[in-house]
Parts: C-alpha cells; structure tokens; sequence
C-alpha cells in the first residue's frame, strides 16, 4: 500500500496517543481517581475551633526588648523560619524571612502623621503579623489558591502548591508575606530546629498563619504563649464571651489601613487595660 | 516556507550564531538561578518584581500593538499595510513568546506552573493573564502563517481565517487591559491604583511597538530586496504620534492627580522615581532621561517636515522605543514598591546574572523574529509583482 | 515507497536507538540488588509487642502502589480541610496524617527503608526539600 509521509505520521501519532490513553484508563486503585472518602478522615479530638479566630494587641504590655525577643523567637523557632545575615551580622533586608516583628507606630500606621504626638507613643515599638483579613487581597490574586481562606477565618498558606509568582506579596496592603530567595536551609540553625515542623525551600511564599496546625492539636499559636500576660490575646470574636470579644466591643481598637476594606483581624489595643 | 529561514547570507548566519551566543549565555546564568534560587537577582522581600516582570509588563504592549496594523488593513481595507500586516504578526509572536519566558524566568517554582491549570482560579488576575497571553500565541502564529502561505502560492487566504483576525483585535486589547489589571486592582499599591493604568497601557503599547515596527520596516528595507514602502511607514508614523501624545497626557494626569491632591501614599512614589525619596536616589537619572526623550521624540512626531523625513523619524522612534521602555519597563514597577507598605524606602537595582538572563530572553525574541523575518522576507521578494489580496 | 535520504535517516535512527537504550547496555553486568526495605525499627517493634503483628496505616500491597497518591491525599486534607486523623480502611486504626510526625515515627529508618526502593527506581521524591528527613543514628552529624 503506498502512503505518504504525512499520512504516516497522522497514523502513528494516533496510535501513540489511543496505546498511551489505554494503558493508563487500564491502571489504578479509585484513590487515584476519587481520593479519600470523608468517612476516612477526622480533625484530631483536642482541635481548638472558631469561627473567626482574632487577636487583640496590647503593646502597652511589652515593655522590655526581652519581651519582644521572646515573642518573635517563639514563633520564628517553631517554626523554622530562617535567619538571613549580610557578612557584617546585620540583618539581609533583601532576603530575610519574618512572620511577625516590630516596627515604629509610623510604620505600623503610615499616613498618620501627627509631629505633636506622644512622644513615648511614637518611640514605642508595635508587632506586626499576618492580618488574616476576611476580605484578603492576596489570597484574591493568587493563580493556584496556594493561599486561601479557612472556615475558621485564618489565612492560610499551602507551601506545596505555591508557585512562586509573587503576586500575593505585591497584593498585600500590610508587607505581611517573605518569600524563600535563597535555600533557607542555609539559614536555620540546626540546633534550634523544630523537628516537628516543615521548613520550606527556595521558591515559595511564606507567612504567619495563626498557627493552624498548634490550633488544630490544641494548643495556643506560640506568639500568644510567649508573650507577657495579657500582651496578646486570641479567641474567637464570633464568640460573646470570649476576651477578644468582650475588648474589642468596649474598648478603643484601631486596625492597620482599616480603610482600605480587608477587614483585618488584628485590633491594637488603645491605652492598654486590665484585663490580663 | 520554515526551510527559509534556514538559507541564508553569510550576514544572516553570523547575526544567528551571535544571538546563539547570548542565549547560551542567559542560559547560563537561568541554570544558576535555578539551582540557587531568585535570590541571585537584586529582588528583595519589598521589591519583589524587577526587571523579569517589567520587561514581561512592556513586551505585552509591543506585541498587543500588532493590533495598529490589523486594525487598518483588514477592518477598514487600508491597502497601505497589506506588505507588512505580516510583520506585526511576526514581531507579536515574537513578544508575546518573551513574555512568557520572562514569566517562567521571574517564577520560585517554575516546575509548578501547571497548578495555574490544575487549580484554576477566575477571581485571579495572574490566571486570566495566562490564558489569554497563551490564546494570542497561537492566535497570531496561526494567522501569520495561514495568511504567509496564501500570499506566497498568490491567492487570497482561506475564509475560515477571518474570523480569527477579528478576534485576534479584541484579544489584542485584552492581553494588554488584563496585564494593567495585575497592578490596577492592588490596594495596597497607590503608584498603580488608578483607572487609567489600562489606558495608559495601550496609549504606550501603541506608540512603542509600531515605532519598533518603522525601525524594523527600516532595517529590512537595507538588509533585503523587500522594501516595505514610503506609505506604511508615513502612517506608522502618524499611528504612533497620536498614541504617544495620548500616553505623554495620561502621564500628565497621572502627575495632577498626585500632586495637586498632595495624599502622600499617591505622592511619595513619583518622588521617589523623580526627585529622590529618604536620600534615594538611584532612579532619578533614569526617569528624567525617559520623560525627556519622551518629549523630544513626540515634539519631533508632531512636526510633519521631522515626521516625514525617515532619518528624523527614525531617531524620534529610537528615543520613543528607549524612554517607554524605561518607564514601563522598569520605572512603573519598582515605582509601585518604593516606599514599601510601612513606608520605607527598600530599593532595587538588577544584578548582573539577572540582567544576563534578561539579554538571553530579548536574544532569543530577537532570534525567532530574525528567523520569521527571514520567512516572510524570502516570500515577499518570491511575490514581488504579484497584488495581495485578502 | 522510495526513502528519499535514506542514508541520513538511517544513521539518525541508528544515533538514537543507540542513545534511547544507554541506560540498559550501560547497566550490563552490574549488580543491582533487589530492594530490601526493612521494617524492623524500634518503634514498629514496640507496635508489634502491642497489637501482635506488624501493621501500616493500609496494606503493604496497598501502600506500595498507591503511598504517592496517599501522601498526596493526606497533604490536602491537612492543609486545606483541617484534618489530621486518618482512620484506616484495613485495621480501623487511627493515624496522624503527617510526613515527619506519622508515617517517619514508624519508618525512621529512611535510608534502609524509603531510600531502598527510591535508589533502586532512580526516583528522588522532593518532600525532603521542606519535610525534615528523621535523624538516623549511622549519620556521624545532625
């Protein structure tokens, strides 16, 4: 039979594809078709839930440089967040890695500029994290749902899907998110790593995420737990009686760029208070 | 008609290898990158996006403005463009192609990137860019060829084309609107919140690329029997003196709003590009060379005697190409990061493998448009005396 | 039917056969052992004293073909879905559904286990990239 070169190739690309579609049609177990059924999974019996979790700030509580240190380090150790140095021991601004830390007031809350301002409260320092707003920029831009919303109301960060395009960190109204320039390996002490948690590598966005997976075994994010009595306070502001609540609905709180619609979920606490 | 680009002059040979060349060399400098990650580029925690997605951000202008030709020719019969209605097909997929290199250049995780298809996600901006920047390659690579290959065997194209390159209009203008969307939509960023940023993308798109056309229309005329005409280039000409007064005033716009308003989160970034922010000054020489230029080459475009002589021309087209390139393709984004959202001032300047794989991703847009070139070129000087029709 | 450059075409196809089939010739001769993944570590032991027997969170069968796919399925399921107990369908047994605080509890023993079949299938999973790989006592560092 006499067939053209053409009409070879369209034949035998047709056969590869029909020979390459049976074998795999011929393959597998339904796990790989259908996944798990939910009948086979369960959240872990100690999981702390909410409806929509909060914190309250009350820098007025953190009065030394160890406070602050030791908040900052309860989450970036458990975590195994690195620590980028230049050569001179200064911190890498370019490439470092933090979930939460503290800034001035005018960067806390820029656009505030008032020169008569307490002097104390402009000096103070203020933490910032993550605000797990309920109207997420960063989690509308991105491409692959990497960050997404829980029920619970934390924004939540899949590493493994995460492709490293970086829009959420330019969406982002709060400079909340660091992404992995370098192996950060490289840059975790290994005895102080947490071997319990993941690290992460080069290449994916990364951010606080209220400590889901503490929430999800019962325990308190480790911020909360450092941090001197009453300076940070979580729970579920849905919930009447919870202190966030009860704060945050009869004192002075102000949020960071509340105007721009994210709906953040991190109230400071203005003039401080006893309830710790 | 791809064998053509495979004949050629000792010229052509040696332009193809020294592009090879850089190629291998970005190629390089990628493989270091991803081995060791972005890190290896001056990107930071608060400039994020540099140079990859600026160059991403300006090639999608150059390759939407093929648009200026189709426009022209196939919706209202304009006869002047039938000879290089081609070459703006070309150099579309020629940029359309960087656009997605630098994309996959600019990613943590490049082996990732099917998780945009695995995971779609239509409230996000990045997922639609990557559908219709994918959909106007093979939009334009279908209707160059078709229509290449008709005009070299001498017959009209085939009808089921056509409606494709009316499509292919609308799609122009979306590829450009999606991009500006990625920076218009971004509270957080008041540099780029702002309604005319999509206007302001397609008055520069149609004022850079067709004037990258008339020096390419240039070049081809001294390198190859193909002359593309007086005519198209007259009115490429005009095409691009209207949209480059249109791009100069929206930038003015831009310039009242900030300024007379006074909002500092509006102000602080045109400051930090123009007159230096917090003692920073790195952008500042830039900026003023791209408005300046920007000036001189739309003063020279609106004058008909500079317009319609192709050495003034030409040099007008150079430092338009130049100053759109410096403002879009570097001074808007970083623009849009300088002062980060605590208001510091963090800043950015490209290192040099990341400016190595920069020249590696143009080299290789430059190469497949040599090549294209060569193909339509070769068919051109094949059909000299013969009409196309369409 | 005439083959127009037949002699290129030849040699070009003799060139990649020979390319295409490297890695069998290459591996003539060599030995290469079957794996042997070891399931004898201190705390499969300990659940061995428990329950009687030896018992993974599905089949060995099961978990051979399919723990890719489980993995996979576990990791969304934490992540996304806030569930991090697995009940099996083999022994109804609960299970933490975790890398490093599950399945390595049992399987410490990654390099005669994991690593056995993995080498043998030239595969390099990237999970170890971020999971934390168990420290195992034959390393002379951590």
């Amino acid at each position: 039979m006499s067939m053209d070169r053409r009409q070879f190739l369209k034949i035998a690309g047709i056969s590869s594809i029909l020979g390459f579609g049976a074998s795999v049609a011929n393959a597998t177990h339904p796990i790989w078709v259908k996944g798990l059924d939910p009948s086979q999974v369960e959240p872990n019996k100690d999981a702390l839930t909410a409806k929509r979790w909060a914190m309250v700030v009350d820098m007025s509580k953190f009065k030394t440089d160890e406070d602050f240190k030791k908040t900052i380090d309860a989450c970036h150790l458990t975590h195994n967040v690195p620590d980028f140095r230049n050569p001179d021991g200064s911190v890498d601004t370019r490439h470092e890695i933090k979930w939460i830390w503290k800034t001035a007031y005018e960067n806390a809350f820029p656009g505030e500029p008032n020169k008569f301002m307490d002097e104390h409260l402009k000096e103070m320092p203020f933490l910032v994290l993550c605000n797990h707003c309920d109207n997420p920029p960063c989690v509308r831009v991105c491409p692959t749902k990497a960050t997404f919303k829980l029920p619970n109301g934390i924004t939540m960060q899949d590493m493994h899907r995460c492709i490293g395009c970086r829009f959420c960190m330019a969406g982002c109204p709060y400079g909340a998110r660091s992404f992995n320039w370098l192996d950060p390996r490289k840059a975790i002490n290994p005895e102080r790593e947490n071997k319990q948690y993941p690290t992460r590598t080069k290449g994916v966005v990364e951010k606080c995420t209220f400590c889901s997976e503490r929430l999800e075994m019962g325990k308190m994010p480790a911020c909360v737990e450092a941090a001197p009595k009453g300076g940070l306070l979580f729970g579920d502001i849905e919930d009447p009686n919870s202190d966030v609540r009860k704060i945050v609905s009869t004192k002075y709180t102000i949020r960071r760029k509340s105007d721009l619609g994210t709906g953040p979920a991190i109230y400071y606490l203005i003039g401080g208070s006893d309830h710790a | 008609m791809l064998e053509k680009a495979f004949e050629g002059s000792k010229k052509y040979w040696a332009w193809i290898f020294f592009l090879g060349a850089l190629v291998l060399i970005g190629f390089y400098y990628y493989l270091q990158q991803f081995m060791y990650g972005l890190g290896i580029t001056g990107l930071g925690r608060d400039v994020s996006w540099g140079l990859y997605i600026g160059q991403f951000t300006f090639l999608v202008g150059v390759a939407a403005s093929a648009v200026m030709l189709v426009i022209p020719y196939y919706l209202h019969d304009y006869k002047t463009f039938s000879k290089i209605v081609i070459l703006g097909e070309f150099l579309a997929i020629s940029a359309v192609t960087m656009c997605i290199l630098f994309i996959m250049a600019d990613m943590g995780q490049p082996m990732r990137v099917m998780n945009v298809v695995l995971h779609p996600t239509p409230n996000s901006v990045m997922f639609w860019d990557f559908l219709v920047l994918s959909g106007y390659l093979v939009l334009n690579i279908l209707i160059g060829w078709v229509t290449l290959s008709s005009d070299r065997k001498g017959v009209p194209p085939p009808k089921w084309i056509k409606p494709f390159i009316i499509l292919s209009v609308p799609w122009a203008i979306s590829i450009h609107t999606v991009t500006a969307f990625l920076y218009a939509g971004l509270p957080g960023r008041h540099f780029w919140l702002s309604a005319i940023m999509a206007a302001r993308f397609l008055a520069s798109a149609f004022a850079g690329g067709p004037a990258l056309l008339i020096i390419l229309a240039l070049i081809v005329r001294k390198v190859s029997k193909f002359d593309p005409g007086k005519e198209p280039i007259q009115a490429l000409g005009k095409i691009v003196a209207y949209a480059m007064f249109a791009n100069v005033f929206f930038l003015g716009l831009e310039f009242f709003t900030a300024f007379y308003s006074s909002i500092p989160a509006h102000t602080d970034s045109f400051k930090y590009l123009y007159i230096g922010l917090d003692g920073h000054r790195e952008l500042v020489p830039l900026m003023w060379t791209s408005s300046v230029f920007a000036v001189i080459a739309l003063t020279m475009l609106l004058i008909p005697a500079a317009r319609k002589n192709e050495r003034s021309l030409v040099l007008a087209c150079i430092m338009l190409f130049i100053s759109l390139w410096i403002d879009k393709g570097f001074g808007l984004i970083i623009g849009g990061f300088v002062p980060n959202p605590l208001d510091q001032v963090r800043t950015y300047w490209p290192t040099m493998p990341e400016t190595w794989i920069t020249i590696g991703v143009w080299s290789i847009g430059f190469l497949i448009l040599s090549m294209l070139y060569k193909v339509a070129i070769s068919v051109r000087e094949q059909t000299a005396g013969v009409e196309i029709e369409h | 039917m005439k083959l127009y450059d037949g002699g290129k075409i030849i040699i070009g196809l003799l060139i990649f056969v020979g390319i295409a089939t490297f890695p069998f010739y290459y591996n003539i001769g060599k030995v290469n052992a079957k794996p042997e993944p070891k399931v004898d570590t201190p705390a499969i032991q300990e659940w061995e004293k428990q329950y009687g027997k030896k018992e993974c969170v599905e089949s060995k069968e099961f978990m051979r073909t399919n723990h890719m796919q489980l993995i996979n399925l576990w990791r969304d399921s934490v992540v996304r879905n806030m569930n991090r107990v697995y009940i099996s369908t083999s022994n109804h047994k609960k299970f933490n559904m975790s890398l490093q605080n599950g399945c390595m509890q049992c399987h410490s023993n990654k390099k005669k286990f994991c690593d056995e079949c993995h080498n043998y299938m030239a595969i390099k999973p990237f999970c170890w990239d971020c999971h934390i790989q168990p420290q195992e006592k034959e390393e002379n560092k951590s």
